[in-house]
């Protein structure tokens, strides 16, 4: 069963120059204890299917269709039913949590303040937890004794996990929670992410642009493009064998090092994403793909069924085109 | 050390070269720490570098932030003073009053083309920048669109009267390569040169980079933390530790057959599926103001972590005996004890 569903999610940004589609009719599930990844480039909407889950996009964007999160449409709640939902139900590792701690405070009581107001404890008791969450994401309890800035990149990505970890979610956004990191720290980071989600059997929905980190965490991968889905599956198989000229391109970005295939030849596609306000006709795609054919200006693909438990949105796919022309208008 | 590695490039007349060049920042100290005669604390940034780039090669400078690689390629455009050592240019050693010059035979390529571009200068402007500061004869105009046209900015007059904010990451890191192609140079200095572009958009740069260098023979060091990267255009690899290069090879040995810990521990940390098991140096990254006596690698390195380098007797000797670079393989360059006495085996 799924913890978290997404159902014909459509975001629309307000700006001076009128509404931007950031998220153009998006399906997610997310069972218990599964490792979803999102992946796509700046722009995609993303991050903004993120903040759509918990509610946190500016004011006066318009969105629509459902976020069921254990079956209870986040959409629809109430503001006191949402804050504790919140950090509760489901909590988010941010992009850039190296800016994200507050300077002036220790980050013990900057941790222990969502323990207190979600869970009603004393302050005593929630700084007991903080020392063991602490330990829980590798770092010494008497850390909690310090500032932001006494503590390197990788512990404060460290403790905005444990922030994340706190009130025992079920279910935890990380929006590309390594990007700033060094190499080998992200390689730490990630292992820690990874393995919290196992122990503790964490729902998690990975959002990144680096298909490689993706495919290393995942179970399953979700590829964006334009805010809409245009492939999924299981992980290994979207990015190893994508059925998408999209996937294939994006995971062409990150070659195996020793695959002679890449061996000086880089490979990558002309153009670049579409201007949300102005997406083609026809596939969103397909001015920049390299297999496009006529119809694809013309006929939208949505997601046809490409083998088992996959899914991709292109008219190349098998009876794809078939069906596209016999139910489209 | 790295007489060998000159040794093998004598052939040719290298197009650039570092002899034994070292870079420090000198820290800060407080007032009151200075007047009691407390003394900076010294990052030393790049701690004795040996290198040559050869024409029309593709050379990967690698390592973690904060391992020099920078400042390196800094050093070499001649934006960083060198506390001590040479660059030198087919030969002859780099001097102060021949910068300018230099400047046009060896262009760079920043990691952001967004804060290298000048917003309130449209694209011809920018790519005329160069061609008029150096003086450049010809027509100008011609020579503009000839240099936007090689960077694959096609037809290149539609984009004369651009802006950079009209054009997409892509298009703008073009417009940064045209400018510095239209002074011809010789060798391009690019420091992290895609990896502020989305992903699908990084190899069509790195295809227009080999071009450049098929067909204008130009030659290329690339400042990347991305092995992946250096894998798809380097012809040979050069791995950074600590100011330091700890290993140096044909780009297929170094990151398929890697002699230095170091290198093989940068591998291990490459994203790639199934691959959350792989070992992972504990700890953060070095810190260039306290290197390591001996080996500056032993801190962090697995091979005296697990014993093996006492079960070997070398325990010591990577403890306290620095070292540099020695040819264990033809062409690949490694500064490991342990490297070194494998490679003496049969």
């Amino acid at each position: 069963m799924s913890l978290l569903s997404v159902k014909d999610l459509t975001v629309v940004y307000k700006t001076q120059g009128g509404g931007v589609p950031a998220v153009r009719g998006v399906d997610l599930d997310v069972r218990k204890g599964e490792v979803l990844g999102l992946a796509g480039e700046s722009g995609c909407g993303k991050s903004t299917i993120g903040g759509a889950i918990l509610r946190l996009l500016p004011k006066g964007t318009e969105i629509a269709g459902q976020v069921l999160l254990d079956n209870e449409d986040v959409l629809e709640m109430r503001p006191g039913r949402l804050r504790a939902v919140r950090w509760a139900g489901a909590s988010i590792v941010f992009q850039g949590a190296m800016h994200a701690l507050n300077p002036v405070q220790r980050v013990g009581d900057q941790i222990a303040e969502a323990i207190v107001i979600h869970q009603q404890a004393g302050q005593k008791e929630a700084l007991v937890r903080v020392g063991a969450l602490l330990e829980q994401v590798g770092l010494p309890t008497r850390r909690m004794n310090d500032y932001a800035h006494e503590l390197s990149g990788g512990q404060k990505q460290r403790v905005m996990i444990a922030m994340a970890l706190a009130c025992d979610p079920s279910l935890v956004i990380a929006d590309e929670p390594t990007t700033a990191l060094d190499v080998m720290v992200q390689a730490q980071v990630l292992r820690l992410l990874k393995e919290l989600q196992r122990d503790l059997g964490l729902a998690m929905l990975f959002i990144t642009h680096d298909l490689s980190v993706l495919v290393e965490v995942s179970d399953r991968l979700a590829i964006m493009y334009a805010g809409k889905i245009v492939e999924d599956g299981l992980a290994q198989q979207v990015f190893y064998e994508p059925q998408h000229p999209y996937t294939r391109a994006l995971s062409a970005a990150f070659p195996a090092i020793g695959d002679v295939r890449f061996r000086r030849a880089p490979s990558g596609l002309g153009g670049d994403p579409p201007d949300p306000q102005q997406i083609p006709p026809g596939c969103s795609f397909h001015p920049r793909c390299p297999v496009a054919f006529d119809d694809c200006s013309r006929v939208e693909p949505w997601l046809f069924p490409a083998g088992e438990g996959r899914r991709a949105a292109c008219l190349l796919v098998e009876g794809a085109l078939q069906r596209a022309k016999g139910d489209g208008p | 050390m790295s007489g060998s590695e000159k040794a093998v490039a004598t052939d040719e007349q290298p197009v650039l070269e570092v002899r034994d060049l070292y870079v420090n920042f000198a820290g800060r100290v407080g007032l009151i720490a200075g007047l009691l005669g407390q003394e900076a604390t010294m990052a030393r940034a790049v701690d004795g570098v040996n290198l040559v780039l050869h024409r029309g090669e593709v050379l990967a400078l690698a390592g973690e932030s904060g391992c020099g690689k920078t400042t390196l390629a800094r050093t070499v455009m001649g934006l960083q003073e060198p506390e001590r050592g040479q660059i030198l240019h087919e030969g002859n050693p780099l001097r102060k009053k021949d910068l300018h010059s230099y400047r046009r035979r060896v262009q760079m390529v920043f990691q952001d083309p967004t804060a290298a571009l000048n917003p309130r200068q449209t694209i011809y402007e920018i790519v005329a920048e160069g061609l008029r500061i150096h003086h450049v004869a010809g027509n100008e105009e011609e020579l503009v669109a000839s240099a936007l046209s090689r960077a694959g900015l096609r037809p290149p007059q539609r984009f004369f009267l651009l802006y950079p904010h009209e054009l997409s990451g892509g298009q703008r890191q073009r417009v940064v390569i045209a400018g510095a192609l239209a002074l011809d140079p010789e060798v391009i200095v690019a420091d992290e040169p895609v990896s502020s572009l989305d992903a699908s958009v990084r190899g069509e740069i790195l295809k227009l980079l080999m071009e450049l260098r098929d067909t204008l023979q130009i030659s290329i060091l690339v400042v990347t933390h991305d092995l992946g990267l250096a894998w798809t255009v380097a012809d040979r690899v050069a791995v950074m530790y600590l100011g330091r290069i700890v290993e140096i090879g044909p780009a297929e040995d170094v990151l398929t057959k890697p002699l230095h810990p170091y290198t093989q521990a940068l591998l291990d940390v490459v994203p790639e599926a199934g691959g959350i098991e792989r070992p992972i140096l504990a700890g953060e990254p070095p810190d260039p103001t306290r290197i390591p006596p001996g080996c500056r690698f032993h801190p962090r390195c697995p091979v005296v972590a697990s014993g093996v380098a006492a079960q070997v007797k070398i325990e010591e000797r990577c403890r306290g005996e620095d070292l540099g670079l020695a040819e264990l393989r033809r062409g690949h360059f490694a500064a490991c004890h342990h490297a070194a006495i494998q490679g003496s085996q049969p």
